[in-house]
């Protein structure tokens, strides 16, 4: 008898549970506010809570947060409502497109109000035809002097092909040389990253290094992967020109591949790591590992290094890379419809382009924020001093990086081509295929995945 | 005038209790299907968020599929199926007689029954994520083997044809042979024992016995078996996916069909997955078909049933997943 309550409770939870997963969408709001009133309701959406801790932490109107993290109250009253979605395997981009496809039949309370994007993906969202993003010029921001202080190369990767301004970051990605000191001292017979750095300062000097440090028995670096956004973030075209459907493989994606296949051959590179974001990648950043460096962004240290190093802070440095380069970087847009202009326009302004608040992310979150005169700062202030870095103060190598990028045209492909070109030349470096087929393959998979390209052209 | 009858109807309460389960089957099953079918004769895809289509183009998803490799990915499928269901089939059998021979008495029949059906409980993408942790260059497998000295260098499983087509056969043997296994129980028990003490008073050896008694008096579920087992293996999908990340690494030589129809739902590419569908559809068909004559003996009553229960579940899977 009790296990049929039980189990007719546990239906009936169930079935509770499905009809309220079905109501909670429709049932709230008004249908559509009187132009010029704002909404009671901002919607966020966007793919983990980086952007709302942040929020939370700087923007001066934050009341407070509930428990689960999926409301957070002004002290106006009005909502933000966080709708996070991971970004694995396109999720986030999936459902993020549906919602903006019913965005102009969705209650005002319903209606996408922000939404945040990557570098790999900002195009498909900034692009004019779409009209997706707002313009930021119709939200009353003058991208001139209220973001004057940004780094140039974020602005241009948010504008669409007119060079129309549709979003904005609070965070800049300059990449670097990440190496181990405890190598440095067995190779070169010193840790100073000025020293290293001479030695690593472009790629024929560090092809010499990386024959040193081989003698030793250490890799240059983990993976073939490791490189690539050096090479593919610094093409001078885009992957597909606008209005074609013709994929150029720019020349430096090849010398990627020759360079890869060089190194990896020579041992320079570990074999038995295939591309990044693995188990074995994870593990060749801990002390047992015999790697000696990694190319990160300030966000890569913090997120990736840091937790995979199982040895003492202070065993790592920074120093310049090899090539100048950016590597990620969130875009906050505000979403074509939304009934909260004004708080929206508030919060890209106060989390974008107000320099105390932008100090405050780099000191609390070491995220390498938007501000050029900030970093500057930064980078002679003792106080952004990094532990796990032994004291070495990363910001006086990431700014001068950040000033010199430049950065790759975008295309609506980018991010495709960049996930198959090195899935299908992994076979190739590793020896399975031909060069040839190596290539064949790659078209297969990118045809496959876009059904609009029609070719891709190789260089000579 | 209507004369009233006498007895009570009950027959209309058959079919109220039974509409929930057509109206279900009706917009979630047979919509999509009739509407899979359709869309393969049109162009319909995402480019970015712009939505293209759908125009009708007729044959042409069609024509070029069949341009395409797809017909390489069914070799892949087909290889991947075989690999694994010979040695399914061959120790189901061989655990199925065992346990149901009388004379063994083996101990702890229940406890061995439930952990072999145990593979089937742990979901195919949980089973390939350990798998792939299992046998990663520098996964435990390795450093066992090279603890051990029996190997100098970690061997690179997954960068081999060979090494991935095993472990994928491998996984589906491991995961469906306990499932076999209690399905062919079931057919052996229902064999009556007095055909069985017949052939033993007649001086049968085990071996005999299996082959000219059991085999032949299962064969209906056996035929069942092998079209389930077939149309599951067409649809492999899961293990190679997350074993390989989406890629059927090394060159595209673990790509299944399905896994091929779901790079196409990257882009939300209905056109072209539909028609990729049919084809599927079409073939399952055609497989049904031949298992179902080869193996149409005197059983033609449960043979019928069991190609009509596996059409059935055929149908209620063909659409795009």
């Amino acid at each position: 008898m009790r296990k049929k309550v039980i189990a007719s409770l546990l239906t009936a939870t169930a079935v509770v549970g499905m009809l309220a997963g079905c109501g909670g969408s429709s049932d709230s709001g008004s249908d559509t506010a009187a132009s010029g009133e704002e909404g009671k309701v901002i919607n966020i959406y966007s793919w983990n809570d980086e952007f709302r801790t942040r929020l939370e932490a700087i923007y001066p109107e934050v009341e407070s947060t509930s428990d689960d993290g999926t409301v957070t109250t002004l002290k106006d009253g009005t909502e933000i409502h966080w709708i996070i979605n991971p970004n694995q395997d396109g999720v986030y981009q999936q459902k993020l497109d549906e919602a903006l496809l019913n965005q102009a039949d969705a209650a005002a309370d319903d209606k996408i109000d922000i939404f945040l994007s990557e570098t790999d993906y900002v195009y498909k969202y900034t692009d004019a035809d779409a009209d997706v993003a707002m313009p930021l010029e119709d939200l009353g921001i003058d991208p001139d002097t209220d973001l004057a202080d940004q780094y140039e190369f974020t602005k241009t990767t948010a504008s669409d092909l007119n060079g129309v301004q549709r979003g904005s970051t609070w965070q800049c990605c300059p990449g670097l040389l990440v190496y181990r000191r405890d190598i440095a001292k067995d190779v070169f017979g010193t840790d100073d990253p000025a020293t290293v750095g001479e030695k690593v300062k472009d790629w024929d000097t560090l092809a010499a290094t990386a024959e040193e440090l081989k003698a030793k028995g250490y890799y240059t670096f983990a993976s073939y992967a490791d490189t690539f956004r050096l090479y593919g973030n610094s093409i001078d075209e885009p992957w597909v020109e606008s209005g074609e459907t013709v994929i150029n493989i720019n020349q430096n994606i090849m010398d990627w591949v020759d360079a890869s296949k060089e190194w990896l051959d020579a041992g320079y590179l570990d074999k038995t790591v295939k591309g990044q974001w693995n188990d074995d990648w994870n593990k060749s950043m801990s002390s047992s590992s015999k790697v000696f460096a990694f190319l990160l962004p300030a966000w890569g240290i913090d997120f990736t290094l840091s937790p995979n190093w199982d040895g003492e802070d202070g065993a790592w440095a920074v120093t310049n890379p090899p090539q100048e380069y950016n590597w990620g970087g969130s875009y906050i847009h505000a979403c074509t419809g939304t009934d909260n202009p004004e708080h929206v326009k508030d919060i890209i302004l106060s989390l974008t382009a107000d320099k105390d608040n932008l100090i405050k992310i780099s000191k609390d979150y070491l995220d390498f924020t938007n501000t050029v005169s900030g970093m500057q700062e930064a980078a002679k202030d003792p106080e952004f001093a990094s532990e796990f870095l032994g004291g070495q103060n990363p910001y006086e190598y990431f700014a001068p990086v950040a000033e010199n990028i430049q950065i790759a045209p975008l295309s609506a492909y980018d991010q495709g081509c960049v996930e198959l070109i090195q899935n299908s030349f992994s076979d190739y470096f590793q020896g399975n295929v031909d060069y040839d087929k190596a290539k064949s393959n790659f078209e297969t998979a990118i045809i496959e995945r876009y059904p609009d390209i029609t070719e891709v052209a190789w260089p000579e | 005038m209507k004369k009233k009858s006498k007895s009570v109807s009950y027959a209309k309460w058959g079919y109220v209790f039974i509409i929930p389960f057509f109206l279900c089957y009706f917009i979630f099953s047979l919509i999509p299907l009739v509407d899979t079918v359709r869309y393969s004769f049109f162009e319909y895809y995402r480019s970015g968020i712009k939505a293209i289509g759908p125009n009708f183009i007729g044959m042409e998803n069609y024509v070029s599929l069949l341009q395409s490799d797809m017909l390489d990915y069914t070799g892949n499928t087909i290889i991947l199926w075989v690999i694994g269901f010979i040695p399914q089939i061959v120790i189901a059998l061989l655990l199925a007689n065992w346990f149901t021979d009388i004379r063994m008495k083996i101990r702890g029949k229940q406890f061995f029954k439930v952990v072999i059906y145990l593979p089937n409980l742990i979901m195919a993408s949980a089973f390939a994520m350990l798998f792939f942790a299992l046998f990663s260059t520098n996964g435990p497998i390795n450093s066992i083997l090279t603890s051990a000295d029996l190997i100098e260098k970690p061997i690179d499983f997954m960068g081999t044809v060979f090494g991935t087509r095993s472990l994928i056969g491998l996984m589906n043997f491991l995961m469906w042979f306990g499932n076999t296994t209690i399905m062919l129980m079931a057919a052996i028990m229902g064999i009556s024992p007095d055909v069985f003490e017949a052939c033993e008073l007649d001086g049968c050896t085990g071996i005999k016995r299996f082959f000219y008694i059991t085999l032949p008096l299962i064969r209906p579920i056996l035929a069942y078996t092998l079209i389930t087992s077939i149309i599951g293996g067409l649809q492999m999908f899961d293990v190679p996916q997350i074993l390989t990340n989406g890629q059927g690494n090394p060159d595209r030589t673990s790509m299944t069909l399905i896994m091929f129809l779901n790079s196409h739902l990257k882009s939300k590419n209905y056109g072209m997955a539909g028609a990729l569908s049919v084809y599927l559809f079409i073939v399952s068909g055609i497989l049904c078909f031949f298992v179902y004559r080869m193996t149409n003996g005197n059983e033609e009553e449960a043979a019928k049933k069991a190609a009509r229960k596996a059409a059935k579940k055929q149908a209620k899977k063909g659409g795009v997943r």
